[in-house]
């Protein structure tokens, strides 16, 4: 991988955003890619549109996506989904979890489905906090899951195993197992 | 040494580790505030300070204090930290100005992290860079983590060299940034602070003052001089094209990106020294060229004495920087290619974000939050015309909608201050400002103490949510905690009021609507300084407490 991969991670601060790029980023780690990410704290992250980069390769210079450029665009909330296919280029593809979290002037779950149709980027909508909720009682899990839907379906090349010793690297005990098995749920989801 | 992924923030914390840091104190900011949070879980684990093997690590009651307690702790022969946010350095300056006089003992480094397009912060866009000319303090700008961390061990080196403190100037891309980071482990000195009595050197009283003036200046062209052979000004890249870059801070790693996208091969000088400036190396590298591209974020200080320095050595060399790079906003990659493709003639299209028109999330305040209770019932039964003042934490949140309350905000505490402006010069107004507990502590007291005094009478809302919560959850003076973790005095807000003199004082539960509608109404008719402390615990850490009682 010459060109390194470009991942945005969006949703909305407190979902999880930042522990996901966390652990993105120490997965790329283990399978030996140069890596560099950029997050945000504080105000942004109170309830409003959370943003993440993460990139990693043989070489990464900056820690920032230009826009058009993201390979890959996972959202834990799908209307933040849709933001970010304003940056999307042609090549960018979207891992979605289908649930939306209402505000004043968000859209319905079918209309965002039918602009993604509009954009003719390749987008796979995944019920990965339902799943969880239900699997794992705790929607928590959500980034995970959808971690492991990505690897299973090769949206981004890095391996299971450097997942799961990534896990095992800087999760706190108590939360491994748990983890674990989201990342497992994600990966068998068909 | 190990190999890990760290934030810029921890990775500085290893550095200060690995460098034998013992005292660490700051106020939390975004985005510093994993550093001295970091800081107080090692001191918690380590229980507290047992005087030289281990660390002490506060939060002080604000930058101020933060650095003047630091100052002690460097007199007294240890290695200090000081960690801040952008304004941080404005609340400490008045101490900065005269410690770069007297010059420290043990080693001292003071983060600064800027913040450029605001992403959490009010107040301005402050390029925080400036005050190396105001304090003649060198500062030192790190691009990414691994450069946090060996910057930051530099600068314990250059502080006790030269007797100075340091500033380790970071933003949000460099604080935030995640890489890999080669680091050293913890070098516990075991150092015994003991303070060596040298008035002439630690206390600037005229005629001493000019002499320390003078002092300075001949110390700054030391460091100049040191800075001139320091690996972290480096020169990089062909040196035949006519076109050269010179750049610094994270803008560094957007200039190799954009040369890659065009295809560009172009000498760069990059200055991990912001100031003193390498003067020498820069004559160097911009001799032989034709033009320069200065790529900084903010304000343009280097270009200005790149283009004070062209004059002299190569006054025909075309000298190109905020006339193309934005002087608003952070910088990335797009930005930089756009200047870079305009000077060598390339071209360069931009890419068209689509619009599509979706409705904007701003934040606001979380699900439970008691400021729920307290904005809007103040709102609706504040008479018209009411001047709401706004101050600077998560009651930011009451400028934004659905509250759009705020009639004003400016910096930390200034809620108060500008409050008994407006009482003076205009009296028939009434006047509610909203401030919070971790920010009253910090610089509320002051402008109280000036209503009272000089008789004013606006009504402060104290919003107690029992912590410093928009930072993430640090622990002020009326929380009966250290950052250590160790048990302290419980300041109470209200007989702090009192103290200061504030005849109208009430401590309610903002969930009990009635009595906050009653008491607001009551003293809006008074003609002296009223203070409503509205205590309940942030509805994040009450959920945290009941997970963990659960367990």
């Amino acid at each position: 991988m010459d060109k390194a991969f470009n991942l945005i991670i969006n949703g909305i601060g407190g979902q999880g955003v930042i522990t996901l790029l966390t652990l993105v980023d120490e997965a790329a780690f283990v399978d030996g890619y140069q890596v560099r990410s950029s997050e945000l704290h504080g105000l942004s992250q109170r309830g409003g549109s959370v943003e993440t980069h993460a990139r990693f390769g043989k070489k990464v210079n900056s820690p920032l996506i230009e826009n058009g450029k993201a390979d890959l665009i996972i959202s834990l909330e799908a209307l933040e989904g849709l933001r970010g296919a304003t940056k999307a280029g042609s090549q960018t593809t979207f891992l979605i979890n289908d649930q939306v979290f209402a505000f004043q002037g968000s859209l319905t779950l079918e209309e965002i489905k039918e602009r993604f149709f509009s954009i003719k980027n390749k987008s796979y909508f995944v019920p990965a906090s339902t799943i969880c909720e239900e699997k794992l009682q705790n929607d928590i899990g959500t980034g995970v899951f959808l971690f492991g839907y990505a690897v299973a379906k090769k949206l981004i090349p890095i391996k299971k195993k450097s997942v799961l010793q990534a896990i095992d690297n800087i999760v706190p005990e108590k939360y491994k197992d748990f983890n674990i098995k989201a990342f497992e749920l994600g990966y068998a989801y068909n | 040494m190990t190999k890990k992924v760290l934030l810029g923030n921890e990775a500085i914390v290893k550095a200060a580790l690995a460098s034998g840091v013992s005292y660490v104190t700051g106020y939390p900011g975004c985005p510093a505030a994993e550093i001295g949070d970091e800081f107080g879980k090692i001191a918690e684990r380590l229980s507290g300070y047992s005087g030289h093997t281990n660390i002490y690590a506060e939060y002080a009651t604000n930058e101020k204090v933060a650095l003047e307690s630091a100052i002690g702790a460097s007199l007294s022969g240890l290695r200090v930290l000081v960690n801040m946010k952008s304004f941080g350095i404005n609340v400490c300056s008045d101490a900065l100005l005269p410690l770069a006089y007297t010059g420290i003992k043990g080693g001292m480094i003071i983060v600064v992290a800027d913040d450029p397009s605001c992403w959490s912060s009010a107040q301005s866009e402050q390029d925080s860079r400036g005050y190396a000319y105001l304090s003649h303090i060198p500062i030192l700008e790190p691009a990414d983590p691994q450069e946090c961390y060996d910057f930051t061990k530099i600068g314990f080196e250059i502080s006790e060299k030269f007797k100075t403190p340091v500033i380790l100037r970071t933003v949000t891309r460099v604080a935030h940034q995640r890489a890999p980071v080669v680091f050293d482990d913890w070098k516990k000195t075991g150092v015994k602070g003991f303070f060596i009595k040298n008035p002439h050197q630690y206390s600037t009283m005229p005629p001493r003052t000019t002499e320390m003036h003078k002092e300075v200046l001949e110390k700054i062209k030391k460091i100049q001089a040191y800075a001139e052979k320091s690996s972290i000004n480096k020169t990089l890249g062909e040196g035949k094209n006519k076109t050269g870059i010179i750049t610094s801070g994270v803008s560094y790693l957007y200039v190799l990106e954009a040369l890659e996208n065009l295809k560009l091969n172009l000498p760069i000088l990059k200055l991990g020294f912001f100031y003193p400036l390498p003067k020498n190396k820069i004559t160097k590298f911009i001799k032989p060229l034709k033009s320069i591209l200065v790529v900084e974020e903010l304000n343009g200080y280097i270009e200005k004495e790149i283009n004070a320095l062209a004059k002299y050595i190569n006054p025909k060399i075309k000298v190109f920087g905020k006339n193309l790079i934005p002087e608003v906003g952070e910088l990335d990659t797009e930005k930089v290619s756009i200047a870079m493709a305009k000077i060598v003639g390339k071209k360069f299209t931009p890419f068209k974000v689509k619009n599509l028109n979706l409705a904007k999330r701003t934040p606001r305040l979380c699900d439970g939050c008691p400021y729920w209770y307290i904005l809007p019932t103040i709102k609706r039964i504040a008479p018209e015309g009411t001047i709401f003042g706004g101050d600077i934490g998560c009651n930011m949140m009451g400028a934004l909608p659905p509250h759009s309350m705020y009639d004003y905000m400016f910096c930390m505490g200034s809620s108060i201050g500008v409050a008994h402006g407006i009482k003076k010069a205009s009296p028939q107004q009434k006047v509610i400002l909203f401030i919070g507990d971790g920010t009253f502590f910090h610089s509320g007291i002051a402008g109280m103490i000036n209503a009272v005094y000089n008789k004013s009478n606006p009504l402060m809302i104290v919003m107690d949510n029992r912590i410093t919560a928009m930072t993430g959850h640090q622990p002020n003076p009326g929380m009966g905690r250290t950052l250590a973790g160790e048990a302290t005095e419980e300041l109470q807000i209200a007989e702090i009021a009192k103290a200061c003199g504030v005849k109208n004082i009430k401590v309610l539960d903002p969930i009990n609507i009635k009595e906050l509608e009653e008491t607001v109404k009551d003293f809006l008719e008074k003609d002296e300084v009223s203070v409503i402390v509205c205590k309940r615990m942030c509805a994040l850490l009450a959920r945290k407490i009941q997970k963990e009682k659960q367990q």
